[in-house]
């Protein structure tokens, strides 16, 4: 069976769920081959959760300089394999580094890329979900090789037991004049919450939060809730909230079972990011406030009395 | 310093945007079109550059007639000339091709140090323009830049993406993208608006740039849309007035729902 190549996604010796996701998606296709890139010693951490989770194989490259170039080693390994294995797929997570490593290693490779996908068959057909879920459009490679960007949080991981055989594979100078050097690298860490993609509640606040601090009431309902923080660009745009939580047209695609908006007007560009959720709640001062448009239940009032009052009748029943 | 800023005209983000049923491609009639705000601060920050210590700043888009209305409007802010690809053989473009016409395009402009993107359009989403150019183009790229410095031969950026923040460094050539946060773009003045009419607009199809209708569009794309749906509309549900019970209320509403 032929071989689909998935990059695995890690930070600090962690496998990120995504990859779970891609391996599952990739043995639809044909046998998945986990393709591990980082610094030596990186693999060994990895390796048991991999073959848990479906990898027949394991390319292990390493080498410092991995973290030390923006996207090229990982385009220059994915490559060099493409070129070996010859694969029909080729799994790449859609956030901003997988994005840029996919897009040039599509030109690099000369393969169609499908890119943000939300679903895919074992005929490669990919479904993409457009301008918030306005559309959903089905599309396929019309190359040997399709380069895959997956959503994050788009399918229910499967376990399979494989053999997660591992193999190590040259990580190839980096050209430095063709490259972006990079140094003082700082990944964002998960705090203790779930992340935003991926969370089955997200509670998001927005500029009628009012200030940095008052966001204690916005996590305070998402703790009790098991739920992600999510916020508006208007309350990131004013410091109330980080950049990496931003929810809508410029920021996360997010679509969970239950989004709780808080002080959050609900303009089409933050509707983009959240429409397709299963279930809205709206908190808002304004009757006319357009996110009561997409609100499966609202309330018309105070954040400040409605959301503590929630928090405590979820405690109540938790 | 000669400094190519790239723009993308796209559909409103205030408006309904579409795909159109005959070939599935965007649908650009249906909605207003803008320049991309991404794009504006991309053109802010080559004017800084240029207010600091000198440059030719040259706008390059591909697009339709209309494109020249964002073509203008990047001029009007400060830009000097501009390159416009208009050719009925691009449309449908996928990424790649996109990235091959432009590449081919900046070859047009002479002797280029830094070409200037925007790190994600509104419409395509794809997020990597820079990158697929710094491929083509044997140029290394520093992307999702928020704070960008160019001396002596070298762009440092700093990144900030979802994921992290890190600092960036390349010597010249080079593509870089832009984040959100990078600046405020400024709104065009009077006079800007007023010089921009005479400023210098080339357009340029693909046999200018050297390409073959079949490397580019719908024919050249080596991805094909099959289908698409629009998802039902979603209605409002129920809408009450908190009278201190409101969060009860929803408590309630989700336990009917089974999520908590
Ligand atoms: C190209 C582009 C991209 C964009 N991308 C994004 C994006 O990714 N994400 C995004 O969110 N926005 C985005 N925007 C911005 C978007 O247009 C809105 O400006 C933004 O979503 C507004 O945020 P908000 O709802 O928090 O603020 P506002 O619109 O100011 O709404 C605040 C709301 O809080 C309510 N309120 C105030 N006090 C209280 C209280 N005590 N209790 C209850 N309710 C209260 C008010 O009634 C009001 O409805 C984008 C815009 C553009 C042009
Ligand atoms: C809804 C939708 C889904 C799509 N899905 C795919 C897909 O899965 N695979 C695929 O290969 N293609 C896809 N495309 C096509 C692709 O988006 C276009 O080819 C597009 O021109 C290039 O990508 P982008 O705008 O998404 O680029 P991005 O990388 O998001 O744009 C970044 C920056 O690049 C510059 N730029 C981009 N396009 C131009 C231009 N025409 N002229 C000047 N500067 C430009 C701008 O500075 C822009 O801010 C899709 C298009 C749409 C509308």
């Amino acid at each position: 069976m032929a071989e689909v190549l998935v990059l695995v996604d890690h930070v600090d010796g962690e496998i990120k769920k995504n990859t779970y996701e891609m391996l599952t998606a990739a043995r639809r296709i044909g046998e998945p081959s986990a393709v591990v890139v980082g610094t030596p010693g990186t693999a060994t951490k990895l390796a048991e959760g991999l073959a848990a989770h479906g990898a027949e194989k394991i390319y292990v490259a390493e080498s410092d300089d991995t973290v030390n170039y923006l996207s090229t080693p990982q385009v220059d390994v994915l490559a060099a394999l493409v070129e070996r294995v010859s694969p029909p797929a080729v799994l790449i997570p859609a956030g901003a580094d997988g994005r840029e490593v996919a897009g040039r290693l599509a030109v690099r490779t000369n393969s169609g890329w499908l890119n943000d996908l939300v679903d895919i068959d074992g005929e490669r057909a990919g479904t993409h979900s457009i301008f918030g879920g306005a559309f959903t459009v089905q599309s396929r490679a019309t190359t040997d090789t399709a380069i895959v960007s997956w959503r994050s949080g788009s399918l229910e991981v499967e376990e399979n037991a494989a053999a997660g055989t591992q193999e190590t594979v040259e990580v190839p100078a980096t050209d430095a004049a063709k490259s972006a050097k990079v140094s003082n690298r700082a990944p964002i860490v998960g705090g203790d919450r779930p992340e935003l993609t991926e969370a089955s509640v997200v509670v998001a606040g927005g500029r009628g939060v009012g200030s940095a601090d008052n966001f204690n009431v916005v996590e305070g309902l998402a703790d009790s809730l098991h739920a992600a923080v999510g916020a508006s660009r208007a309350a990131v745009d004013s410091g109330y909230y980080p950049n990496q939580f931003q929810v809508g047209q410029t920021g996360k695609t997010v679509s969970p079972q239950l989004y709780i908006a808080l002080g959050i007007s609900g303009a089409i560009q933050h509707r983009a990011g959240m429409q397709t959720s299963k279930t809205i709640v709206a908190v808002n001062k304004d009757p006319e406030a357009p996110i009561f448009e997409i609100a499966d239940f609202g309330i018309v009032g105070d954040l400040f009395s409605v959301a503590p009052q929630l928090t405590e009748e979820v405690g109540k029943r938790a | 310093m000669n400094i190519v800023v790239l723009i993308k005209q796209v559909p409103d983000t205030w408006s309904e945007r579409k795909l159109s049923d005959g070939d599935k491609t965007l649908d650009r009639a249906s909605s207003d079109a803008v320049l991309d705000e991404i794009n504006e601060r991309a053109v802010e920050e080559a004017l800084k550059i240029k207010e600091a210590g000198g440059a030719e700043v040259t706008i390059l888009t591909a697009g339709p007639d209309r494109a020249t209305d964002a073509i203008r409007k990047a001029l009007s802010m400060g830009a000097d000339k501009a390159v416009h690809v208009n050719d009925d053989a691009i449309h449908g473009s996928d990424a790649i091709a996109t990235a091959k016409v432009l590449a081919k395009a900046i070859g047009t402009v002479g002797d280029v140090d830094l070409v200037l993107a925007g790190n994600e359009a509104t419409d395509g989403r794809s997020g990597a323009m820079a990158g697929m150019l710094g491929e083509l183009l044997g140029w290394p790229s520093l992307t999702h830049a928020n704070e960008l410095t160019v001396e002596n031969g070298t762009a440092k950026a700093k990144r900030e993406t979802d994921e992290g923040t890190s600092d960036l460094e390349a010597s010249l050539p080079a593509v870089v993208s832009v984040g959100e946060k990078i600046n405020e773009p400024r709104y065009p003045s009077f006079k800007g608006i007023m010089a921009a009419k005479k400023k210098p607009v080339t357009t340029l199809g693909i046999a200018d740039l050297g390409l073959d209708a079949s490397e580019v569009g719908l024919a050249g794309s080596l991805v094909q849309v099959d289908s698409f749906a629009p998802r039902p509309p979603k209605s409002g549900g129920q809408k009450v007035e908190d009278e201190g019970d409101g969060g009860a209320k929803i408590a309630e509403f989700l336990v009917g729902q089974k999520l908590i």
